[in-house]
């Protein structure tokens, strides 16, 4: 497919890896190993069981009725807040654990933002009894609490990340260089579509289902199809079987923070110029000097200064168009769905949820939202904010 | 002949490299620090640029970094503060992919080349990317580019980065982030016994987790020499004077 990674790791002009040479001998390894794995009939048949019978896949393609009346068009939910620890994280964490297990790894690593990366390797790592240590910025930990709670009930060491803006960001660095200093036995799990060659295509991969599950759910195209995004790994499953169907519009919706006007906001594409975060090319938000400028969310999974880089080149060539809203307009989305359609959302779905309040709409609209998580780590913020 | 092939020529053994992050721990300490190396008699430092997110770097050069860009340090500023450094001594300068990038990479040779600049480490630039874009451009401004070499680094990768080299080789004493607590480098390190028997062309210097001057003889005594980062940034960051510290930190990490 045109919009696939190429050999030497970019799309277009974006990705690669830029990688210390003490990451030189993992990274060839998986890039070397991990297409044919994939493709393996005992990785499909384990994965795909894995999917039905504990995931809970496929996961619904529910018509939000009261919500299409709201807005007069047909609006379409995939819950992907049904699978199993409540967001779309773990299509790609069991994939990665079974990936692990092939390369004869013992122990996994990940980063963590809003903690459903870390919760879903968690409960990968402990289904197939691997020992786990997860990096959360303390600024994270703090206000993803209830999932911190979750990873050590079920098994994993938690680090807490004190350097930089104590998020993301930072616990990325963090995972990075433990996998510099444990390159032997440890794997890599990284949560988004983000970082070297072949990561972006490893968890694109595995998210794509939730793109080919809506195509086998729908009957016809959709005209839209929209997805939040920070790394952008919800957003890339739900679009990616899609991508060559130019007639549905795929629209991707950053975290605009306070607002792209001030210096509080995490959206990357509206800000970002081009440079290399966490070995990737792709564009980040720096100033001047190439320094990564710390952003600012009230979602943690979308708390990130950079952007995968298939999302970088989708972009650029305008496959996909890429908007921002507002923290205050994601917690009026996410209190529409509650009192709506009786769904309580995570604050990184409401982001796209709220895009709804800003489109035009003709009756023959087919609207998809990626419902890429559910709400119950974000109870403190949704009780703060007195619905 | 620029002075790092000079010195690289005359002193075939012992050398030793210290790195200093710029901007630390006081914004404008660079040229008194660089100088006092030279007068103790270091062969060569390596300038950290400092980057806010440096994955190959361990706790104490993270701060430094931090602690810098924190002091206000840009990159025309070191490249003004390197005017002040004393030209006889080799300089060359460390930093990460992104800060280049955004500055214009020919733009920082440029300026490297007109600061006395001779080398440049950037441990994430993928050596494909060089040989395909930056080759050239190194080449005209006189810039050395530094590899990296780890005890994994495969034969035909060591080849091809003896190939690229230009002064000397950076070899990794194992595979780990800068300044990890170990328990020291000592004469029975395979690794290390067998770098000269690697048979490259151009010397070796050994880095990352030298910290007494026990490692460093024995960094010394199998390789070209040794480079010096966190324990001096540590010493650096314990004292009063840059300049005293300097001085000091060089007495004993040779002594013995």
């Amino acid at each position: 497919m045109k919009y696939d990674v190429n050999e030497q790791g970019f799309y277009g002009e974006f990705g690669g890896a830029f990688i210390p040479e003490m990451l030189y001998p993992n990274i060839q390894e998986l890039k070397s190993s991990y297409r044919e794995i994939l493709r393996e009939d005992s990785f499909k048949e384990e994965l795909s069981s894995l999917l039905k019978d504990y995931v809970g896949r496929p996961t619904p393609l529910y018509f939000a009725s009261r919500l299409s009346t709201y807005y007069g068009a047909d609006i379409y939910l995939k819950r992907e807040d049904l699978c199993h620890t409540g967001a779309h994280k773990i299509n790609n964490t069991l994939g990665q654990v079974l990936l692990a297990q092939r390369l004869k790894k013992t122990r996994i690593i990940a980063e963590t933002g809003a903690g459903q990366h870390g919760v879903a390797t968690a409960t990968a790592c402990a289904l197939m009894g691997l020992k786990c240590l997860v990096y959360m910025g303390a600024k994270d930990i703090e206000r993803q609490s209830p999932n911190v709670s979750r990873m050590k009930m079920l098994g994993a060491e938690v680090c807490s990340v004190h350097s930089g803006s104590k998020t993301l960001k930072d616990a990325t660095n963090e995972a990075i260089r433990d996998w510099i200093n444990n390159p032997d036995d440890t794997h890599y799990i990284i949560g988004s579509a983000v970082g070297p060659d072949p990561y972006p295509d490893l968890v694109t991969q595995l998210q794509a289902i939730i793109s080919k599950e809506i195509k086998e759910q729908m009957d016809g195209l959709p005209t839209h199809v929209i997805a939040c995004v920070g790394g952008g790994s919800n957003a890339i499953g739900a679009f990616y079987n899609f991508l060559e169907d130019e007639s549905v519009k795929l629209i991707g919706v950053e975290a605009g923070g306070m607002g792209v006007q001030t210096d509080k906001s995490a959206a990357t594409l509206a800000l970002g110029t081009r440079g290399v975060l966490h070995a990737s090319m792709s564009y980040l938000m720096q100033t001047t000097d190439g320094q990564v400028i710390e952003p600012h969310s009230i979602s943690a999974g979308l708390d990130y200064p950079g952007i995968g880089p298939l999302h970088a080149y989708l972009h650029d060539c305008s496959r996909v168009v890429y908007h921002n809203v507002t923290d205050d307009e994601a917690l009026e989305a996410a209190n529409r769905l509650m009192k709506l359609e009786g769904i309580i959302p995570a604050l990184e779905t409401a982001h796209a949820l709220a895009y709804l309040d800003k489109m035009k709409f003709t009756p023959d609209d087919r609207i998809v939202i990626n419902l890429s998580g559910r709400g119950d780590k974000d109870m403190n913020t949704y009780i703060n904010a007195n619905f | 002949m620029s002075t790092l092939k000079k010195v690289l020529e005359t002193k075939k053994e012992g050398l030793l490299n210290i790195y200093c992050t710029a901007g630390f721990p006081e914004l404008n300490d660079l040229p008194k620090i660089v100088n006092a190396l030279h007068e103790s008699g270091v062969d060569m430092v390596e300038i950290g640029i400092p980057y806010s997110d440096p994955i190959a770097d361990g706790e104490t050069i993270q701060k430094s970094n931090a602690v810098a860009l924190s002091n206000g340090i840009t990159i025309d500023l070191i490249f003004e503060q390197l005017k002040d450094c004393n030209p006889e001594i080799p300089k060359v300068v460390m930093t990460y992919f992104n800060p280049v990038f955004k500055y214009g990479i020919e733009h920082f040779c440029k300026q490297c080349q007109s600061v006395g600049v001779e080398g440049i480490i950037i441990p994430d630039m993928p050596i494909g990317l060089y040989q395909a874009s930056y080759e050239e451009m190194f080449k005209n401004y006189g810039l050395s580019p530094i590899f990296l070499i780890t005890p994994q680094t495969s034969k035909e990768r060591l080849k091809l980065i003896d190939d690229l080299s230009s002064t000397f080789i950076y070899a990794v004493s194992s595979s780990s982030t800068t300044g990890k607590a170990t328990a020291g480098l000592s004469e029975g390190n395979t690794y290390l016994s067998g770098l000269k028997g690697l048979g490259l062309k151009h010397p070796i210097l050994v880095g990352f987790n030298i910290s007494t001057s026990n490692d460093l003889a024995v960094v010394q005594k199998f390789a070209h020499g040794g480079i010096i980062g966190s324990a001096f940034i540590k010493y650096l960051g314990d004292k009063s004077s840059p300049v005293d510290a300097s001085k000091q930190f060089v007495k004993e990490i040779t002594k013995g």
